[in-house]
Formats: structure tokens, C-alpha cells, sequence
């Protein structure tokens, strides 16, 4: 019974997880300007962070929990280095 | 998922009941960066994901693990204090970025730079 | 004791958060968790940040239980936002220019985080000579409106933990 019922819940939420990064990459290739592409991809990284949390209940493997760790901490330093780019069109000065 | 055999009933349920609410979250806020119109409402849709969406999604994880290890899991608790640290930080950034730009370019309606006024 | 251990409690926090990484309270775990953490707060103190004093922390558990309740509260909105039929309706995003009389930089950064983390609202800017923040709000409906939520509900509860 909950074997099922998890099943069918986790797999409905990775198509849910899927449709978002579709928006998300939809959005990341109209644009229009860099800002909407920057905060495109940020939305990307965290739904991508979220399916690998529901890949993770899915193996039971507690594993992808250190990938889903790395993406968001990756994504952080990312979006500070693009928002700094957008501002001055260096990312160190 | 025959791993999840041991897992009760009621602790199935609301383990997928937190997964469907995250994953919906992030479904509709992605929805709207591709709905609303304009950069500066776009930057609120991203937030119903990174807020309630990881934090029930998370919850879910926590649940799941720590009544199949019959021990209390904490990792998720890193995530969601690193998520609720550095995505307004990020947020922030970006907005200030793209006023900024916008201010240089004098494209659309931005409030004027704060010594101008 | 200062000078080996610049910031006791962010060393903590990390010595913690790499234990909880780490998955165990093993003497090498706990050796090279030590290490970092140490590391950890004298690379903070080189950045030489304003000195933290923390004032009434009972008013701490309800801001968190009211921060919460707000973020539950503006994700409904917000998704019924989005869902609605007219995108362009009567809604009317817009910025407003807040008034603050706080003043502590780590008070501010709260604010900014709590703004922030409510979904609708997005702080821009700070103006520190004037004292005012710039705020972006998804469904502006009133001005005077924001201004009283932000005071009333946030800052003064933040003063008094911060200042």
C-alpha cells in the first residue's frame, strides 16, 4: 500500500519537477535581457536541487543528498559572480 | 521503491503529500517567470520554490529517511539554513544588478538613484 | 581567549554543521571539524565585521513563528497571483521607498532577508545617508500600507534584538 502510493507520488513529482525546469529553460532561452536569463538559470539550479532530493527517496540512497548540497552551494557562488558581472562586466576587480 | 515497505501508512501519506506540494510550488513558480511581464515582477516567482517548495520537499526527506533508519536525519536541516541564507542574498543581487542597468541605460520605469532626487 | 578564538559561536556553528555533514562524532571527525571551525572564524575576524550585541532575545521565537506564518501566508498569494486570470488587471506591481530608523548593519541584513524571503515582496536598495530602502512589491495596493507592514511588524521587533 505505501510502497504504491509513494511510488506513484514521487514519480507524479518528478514530472511536476520536470515541467518547471522546462518553464525555467523556456524562460532562460527567450530572455529578453540577461537578468531574466541569470534568474532563469537560478530557478533551473534549485528545481534541478529539488529532483535530486526526490531521486534521492526514490533510491532510498542518501547519496544524492550531497549532490543536491553541491548544486545549491555551486548555484549560490554562481549568482554572485553573474549578478557582480551584470553590474560592473567584471566578475573580480 | 522496495525499500519503502517498512514505511506506515500515514507516514507514506504525508511523505507524498509534502513531495506533490513541493514539486507544485516549483512548478508554479517556474510558471510564472515565464508569465508575468517585466523583470522585476519575474524575480518574486522564483521565491514560492525556494522557500516553501525545497522546505516541504525537504520535510519529505527527513520523514522518509528517518523513520526507515529508525534515526532522526539532520542533513536536510544544512540545506534548508543554507537556502533560507543565501537565496535572498542571491535575490538581492540580481535586483540591485538589473536597477543598476536599468538606470544606466534609462529603460523603463526605475525609481531614480538616491542622491538625485 | 579573544585572539585564539575570535567568534566562539560561529566556530561552533561550523564545528556542528560539519559533524551533522559528516554523519558522526567519531575523534577524527570531530579533530578536522575543529580544524575548520577555527579556520572558519579567524578568516571572519581578518574581515574585521561590526561587533554583534544581541539585545531581548525572548522576542526571537515569535518573529520566527510570525516570519513563517507570513512566508505560508504570501506563497498562497503569490500562487494565486500567478494562476489568475488577469496578469495585467487590477494588480499593479511597483516600488516603494521605505523609511527606516534602524540603523545596526546586521539588523538590516535580517530585514533584507525576511523581505526577501517572503515571496512578493524583493528588497533593491539601501540608501545609508537617507536611511530609506527600496522596495519592489508584486501587488502594490496601497503605499502608506507597506510602509506600516514593514515598520510595525519587522523593524521594531528587530531594533529590539539588534539594537
Amino acid at each position: 500500500m505505501s510502497v504504491a502510493l509513494l511510488a506513484w507520488a514521487v514519480l507524479l513529482a518528478q514530472l511536476l519537477l520536470l515541467a518547471a525546469m522546462g518553464c525555467a529553460v523556456v524562460r532562460l532561452l527567450l530572455g529578453p535581457r540577461a537578468q531574466d536569463r541569470v534568474l532563469a538559470l537560478d530557478t533551473l539550479n534549485v528545481n534541478a536541487a529539488m529532483l535530486l532530493l526526490v531521486f534521492g527517496i526514490r533510491t532510498g540512497s542518501s547519496h544524492y543528498f550531497e549532490a543536491a548540497l553541491l548544486i545549491t552551494l555551486l548555484g549560490f557562488v554562481a549568482m554572485v559572480a553573474l549578478a557582480k558581472f551584470l553590474m560592473r562586466g567584471e566578475v573580480i576587480e | 521503491m522496495t525499500h519503502a515497505a517498512d514505511l506506515p501508512v500515514w507516514a507514506a501519506l504525508v511523505v507524498a503529500l509534502l513531495l506533490l506540494l513541493g514539486a507544485g510550488l516549483a512548478l508554479v513558480g517556474s510558471f510564472g517567470l515565464l508569465r508575468l511581464p517585466g523583470f522585476y515582477e519575474r524575480v518574486h516567482a522564483p521565491t514560492l520554490g525556494t522557500t516553501l517548495g525545497i522546505g516541504s520537499v525537504l520535510a519529505a526527506s527527513m520523514l522518509f529517511f528517518s523513520l526507515l533508519q529508525t534515526r532522526f536525519v539532520l542533513h536536510e536541516i544544512l540545506i534548508a539554513v543554507f537556502m533560507v541564507v543565501t537565496t535572498p542574498v542571491a535575490l538581492m543581487l540580481l535586483a540591485r544588478a538589473a536597477l543598476y542597468r536599468d538606470r544606466v541605460e534609462r529603460s523603463g520605469a526605475v525609481p531614480p538613484p538616491p542622491g538625485s532626487r | 581567549m579573544r585572539r585564539i578564538l575570535p567568534h566562539p559561536l560561529i566556530a561552533l556553528g561550523l564545528l556542528l554543521s560539519w559533524l551533522v555533514l559528516a554523519g558522526s562524532a567519531s575523534p577524527g571527525a570531530v579533530l578536522l571539524g575543529g580544524a575548520i571551525a577555527l579556520a572558519g572564524s579567524w578568516a571572519l575576524a581578518s574581515l574585521a565585521p561590526p561587533r554583534l550585541r544581541l539585545r531581548r532575545l525572548a522576542v526571537l521565537p515569535g518573529l520566527l513563528r510570525d516570519v513563517l506564518a507570513e512566508v505560508v501566508r504570501s506563497n498562497v498569494a503569490v500562487v494565486r497571483i500567478i494562476l489568475g486570470r488577469s496578469v495585467a488587471g487590477t494588480r499593479r506591481p511597483g516600488f516603494v521607498h521605505i523609511p527606516l530608523d534602524m540603523r545596526s548593519p546586521q539588523g538590516l541584513a535580517a530585514l533584507a532577508c525576511i523581505l526577501t524571503a517572503t515571496p512578493g515582496t524583493v528588497w533593491v536598495e539601501y540608501d545609508s545617508t537617507e536611511g530609506t530602502m527600496l522596495l519592489h512589491v508584486l501587488d502594490l495596493i496601497d503605499e502608506a500600507e507597506w510602509v506600516r507592514i514593514v515598520k510595525e511588524r519587522w523593524e521594531r521587533r528587530l531594533m529590539e534584538i539588534f539594537e
